[in-house]
């Protein structure tokens, strides 16, 4: 698929000496979401500061949809909507006014009447005349959002978009990413709630130290290093796994109450079928049983692990 | 030229003006009132005329340019400083429009302001003494390059500061005091000779002679100095402001 932002060889040493990001090569296909991954300090808000035009790269290039974000940094930023990880708001304007005021500084024409969709999508309507002071946390972040969109942006980068806000709101959130997928905005997210990116993205990157480590199909990713486990509660317990069970690699827990068959897509280890005949045949009986597949958040604690 | 994001930035600026009318008018034309009380009407009767004029109607331009001196800085430092403050500098710094957009908005803002508070206090010495003006397309230019180039300076030290504290440093410790010593009061023909010499470093003196000189015809210096040493001011706060933004000097990383 066609990218939508192509980073190329992109590197940031800070005045302090920290090296943020180390050739960086990424490219953000048109009209997925991405989720960016990584532990603090490992690089994802440099990167998308860079991107935006708010660091500047000791090397490397960024183009977005073609145009060089530096050469041509009005082309590129006019189709970029930031949002970002501090609630950095004004304090005395209206809500309305704010948002109404990132439309025009991105070189739109007033719009109220995509003012009103914006602000009636992220539930701030009734918040409109009210001095972005008085907003709650949660709301402050909407706004960020709504900031975000004024200007119709193609691609918009949310920065750990959901962080502080309840759990109702963080699902209304995820729906509205959504429907502007479906109408043809490239998303980029950065987040800590791994449960987000596993529900949202369509492919995650992970970086670390300033390197990308990986990018993947979430689902291919998912499927390649994720573990899954059939657990089987016996009807007694055993001291030990039979030697006709050996191939399977199977482990004993809960003292000996219960049997766990780790296995993954590739079968290497025989299927679930042929595991289910040897229990039996080995007469072993279970009273139930159940499956459990590693989440995101285990596979990117693993991955990064492994890398370190 | 992205027009949206001028308009958009010069109207949010003016908008914050209005909200704080009593910090932004009121309060500067109270003070300036009292200088022509004060110095007009109860100390200014006491006084003999100054190069022919009143002294009541000589304080006149000296107390403009104070005002518009330090209100040009404070809200120019205050506008570009107070985003930073708060982080919403972001918004800006990630927004299709050119360092040259930025400067022009900000800076118009503020210069427009304290313009309209300059007037607003020459129209109020009205009240209080008795004004003439030679020069008005002069002493409209003298206000406007003023303001045009002490609201640059603003700029520069709204984006200096890492503190409220140095964004009243300077409008305090420096401006005003260069304002008062700059002959706002007096003429600097009235010093000693090594005061008058020391006088002539103090780059406001040049600005209230020529202001001066578009009220009355006269001033401390000629036209043709105040003129060229107000260009000059314009000149080098302008290159510092290009370096500014060609180093992006506390505004990227």
């Amino acid at each position: 698929m066609e990218a939508i932002i192509s980073i190329r060889s992109i590197s940031k040493t800070y005045a302090t000496g920290f090296k943020a990001l180390d050739q960086v090569d990424l490219d953000i296909r048109r009209g997925e979401i991405f989720a960016l991954l990584g532990p603090n300090g490992a690089g994802k808000t440099t990167l998308i500061s860079i991107v935006c035009g708010l660091v500047r790269a000791n090397t490397g290039q960024v183009l977005v949809d073609g145009h060089d974000n530096v050469a041509d940094y009005r082309a590129a930023r006019a189709m970029i909507g930031l949002v970002p990880q501090e609630l950095t708001t004004e304090a005395f304007e209206s809500v309305w006014d704010t948002v109404s005021f990132s439309r025009r500084l991105f070189g739109k024409a007033p719009d109220p009447a995509h003012i009103e969709k914006v602000l009636k999508d992220l539930s701030l309507w009734d918040k409109r005349h009210s001095r972005v002071m008085t907003l709650s946390g949660g709301m402050k972040r909407r706004l960020l959002i709504a900031k975000a969109l004024s200007h119709e942006p193609r691609i918009l980068f949310l920065d750990e978009p959901t962080a502080g806000v309840d759990v109702a709101l963080r699902a209304g959130m995820w729906d509205l990413v959504r429907s502007l997928r479906a109408s043809g905005v490239t998303i980029i997210l950065t987040t800590h709630y791994l449960e987000e990116a596993e529900e949202m993205a369509d492919r995650i990157g992970v970086i670390d130290k300033g390197r990308i480590v990986l990018v993947e199909d979430k689902t291919a990713l998912m499927r390649k290093l994720g573990r899954k486990q059939l657990i089987l509660q016996l009807a007694q317990p055993l001291e030990e796994v039979p030697t006709a069970l050996a191939r399977y690699h199977l482990e004993l827990a809960n003292g000996g109450t219960e049997l766990i068959y780790s296995y993954d897509d590739k079968g290497e280890r025989g299927s679930l079928a042929e595991l289910l005949q040897d229990l039996g045949r080995a007469q072993i009986v279970f009273r139930d049983l159940h499956t459990t597949q590693s989440s995101l958040e285990e596979i990117f604690v693993e991955l990064i692990g492994t890398k370190r | 030229m992205n027009r949206h994001a001028v308009a958009a930035i010069y109207a949010f600026e003016m908008a914050r003006w209005r909200r704080t009318v009593m910090q932004s008018i009121i309060s500067p034309v109270l003070s300036t009132t009292l200088y022509f009380v004060v110095f007009g009407a109860a100390i200014g009767s006491h006084i003999p005329q100054v190069d022919g004029v009143s002294y009541g109607a000589f304080i006149v331009p000296g107390l403009i340019m104070l005002s518009v001196l330090t209100q040009s800085v404070s809200n120019a430092s205050f506008g570009i400083y107070f985003p930073r403050f708060t982080g919403s500098i972001y918004e800006l710094l990630s927004a299709p429009v050119s360092y040259v957009e930025v400067l022009l908005s900000y800076v118009g803002a503020a210069a427009t302001k304290s313009i309209i508070l300059g007037l607003i206090i020459l129209a109020t010495a009205t009240l209080f003494v008795p004004l003439r003006i030679d020069h008005p397309v002069w002493m409209l230019i003298f206000l406007v390059l003023t303001a045009f180039t002490f609201s640059l300076l603003g700029f520069i030290i709204g984006i200096w500061a890492d503190g409220f504290e140095k964004l009243q440093l300077v409008p305090l410790l420096i401006i005003t005091p260069l304002a008062f010593l700059g002959g706002s009061f007096y003429s600097i023909n009235m010093l000693p000779p090594l005061w008058r010499t020391i006088s002539l470093f103090n780059p406001v003196v040049y600005l209230i002679s020529g202001f001066r000189w578009s009220f009355y015809g006269q001033g401390d210096v000629s036209l043709e100095v105040s003129l060229l040493m107000t260009f000059g001011f314009l000149a080098l706060f302008i290159a510092i402001v290009a370096w500014i933004f060609r180093t992006g000097y506390r505004l990227k990383a």
